[in-house]
């Protein structure tokens, strides 16, 4: 009796102690390609600079959009690549957070930027999260392949909603894009007070 | 016997082991997600002095018409988060109570009287005390969110406020519906004076 409890007890203490957990990416089974799409799409953050950034470039018009369109993806992918070789990097989180914010400010503002400073624009802050993402994803045994899935998902993010943006008629669907430039310019300046806080406390 | 004693020796020391024994986590940024965005989406709801000054932003901007229909519901939580972050950041600011009363009272006879101030003097009027509204609440991070999720959330359900406001805020166009608003508008500011003599008597 006294040993089946005995026993009991080991079987049930291997039930709730806790394994080890490692930051790693969503596995969909389905291979790295789809992980890095899975890892995008709920990776909230690369989510709202990639909306941001398409609400950005459709507000400017269809050139901005287009080149916009290869601009992202393609900074992401090189300043993904970047980060995959310094992984232990700094994830610069008031950086990306600053470049949120301005963002959302400038859908906001509806920010009449020529088209060179749109793209200019874009490819900084594309390639800033692209870095982070790298650095952040290659400790979690992301391979380069997981890199292009996640980069896919953004040339087709940015692609839809900006196109979708650039034929918005004037008034109140436009409007509506600047409500959304300003929620993020909010949640963006919101995160730099947390991100200030710590260091404060 | 004795053989089985060190087998139940070794049983407890197991579990105690297993049990004591530190997990090894390593850092993921994306902790806490759905908790965050319902914390965030659910705080201003849950305080009415906030609904009743959000909703009555969105009248008051529906009655004004356009431009200030969308340009007052941008203002207040691009306001609402500076105000946040002063928070955050430990910026002295006094009296947000009585702010937060005072932003229903103002508001709400705004709708009253259907008054119509220059866009910049409402926006400003809108955006003062949007602070405080931020500053009450921005900074209210429960334990083990996402605080990227609940700031989103914060500032959805803050928009989405000024919406329902501008929805009512539309029945202005009829003359039922007119009186409908203005009754809604003295509605807040009785209910402004409420937390004004909660937030002194406090």
């Amino acid at each position: 009796m006294r040993r089946a409890v005995g026993t009991t007890l080991v079987a049930l203490a291997a039930i709730v102690v806790a394994s080890p957990a490692h930051a790693h990416l969503v596995e969909t089974g389905f291979g790295a390609f789809y992980d890095g799409i899975a890892h995008f799409a709920v990776s909230l953050a690369d989510m709202l600079i990639v909306i941001a950034l398409a609400l950005f470039a459709g507000l400017r018009g269809t050139r901005a959009a287009r080149h916009a369109m290869f601009a992202l993806p393609a900074a992401w992918l090189v300043g993904g690549a970047l980060g995959a070789l310094w992984p232990t990097a700094s994830i610069w989180p008031v950086s990306t957070t600053l470049s949120l914010a301005l963002t959302g400010a400038l859908v906001a503002l509806d920010a009449k930027l020529s088209d060179a400073s749109v793209t200019a624009f874009v490819i900084v802050a594309g390639a800033l999260y692209g870095f982070v993402n790298g650095a952040t994803m290659t400790p979690g045994g992301a391979s380069g392949l997981a890199l292009l899935g996640a980069v896919c998902a953004i040339f087709f993010v940015n692609t839809i909603l900006a196109a979708e943006v650039t034929v918005l008629p004037v008034g109140w669907p436009r409007i509506a894009v600047r409500v959304a430039g300003s929620w993020i310019a909010a949640t963006g300046m919101l995160m730099l007070g947390w991100l200030a806080r710590p260091t404060l406390a | 016997m004795n053989t089985h004693r060190p087998w139940k020796l070794s049983v407890a020391g197991w579990a105690a082991l297993l049990l004591f024994a530190p997990a090894t986590v390593l850092a993921h940024q994306e902790i806490g997600q759905i908790t965050g965005f319902a914390s965030g989406f659910l705080h201003p709801i849950s305080g009415f002095d906030h609904v009743l000054a959000m909703v009555a932003v969105g009248l008051w901007g529906a009655v004004l018409g356009s431009p200030a229909i969308w340009v007052l519901p941008v203002a207040f939580p691009v306001t609402m988060a500076f105000g946040g972050l002063m928070g955050l950041l430990g910026v002295p600011l006094p009296g947000i109570e009585i702010g937060i009363a005072a932003s229903a009272i103002v508001l709400g006879i705004m709708v009253l009287a259907q008054l119509r101030p220059p866009l910049w003097a409402a926006a400003i009027l809108v955006a003062f005390f949007a602070i405080f509204h931020g500053y009450a609440h921005g900074k209210e991070l429960p334990e083990g969110t996402s605080a990227l999720l609940y700031s989103f959330g914060f500032v959805v359900a803050t928009g989405l406020l000024h919406l329902v406001g501008i929805l009512l805020g539309e029945a202005h166009r009829w003359a039922v519906g007119r009186q409908a608003v203005r009754a809604a508008g003295g509605g807040v500011a009785l209910a402004g004076l409420f937390f004004l003599w909660q937030a002194v008597a406090a």
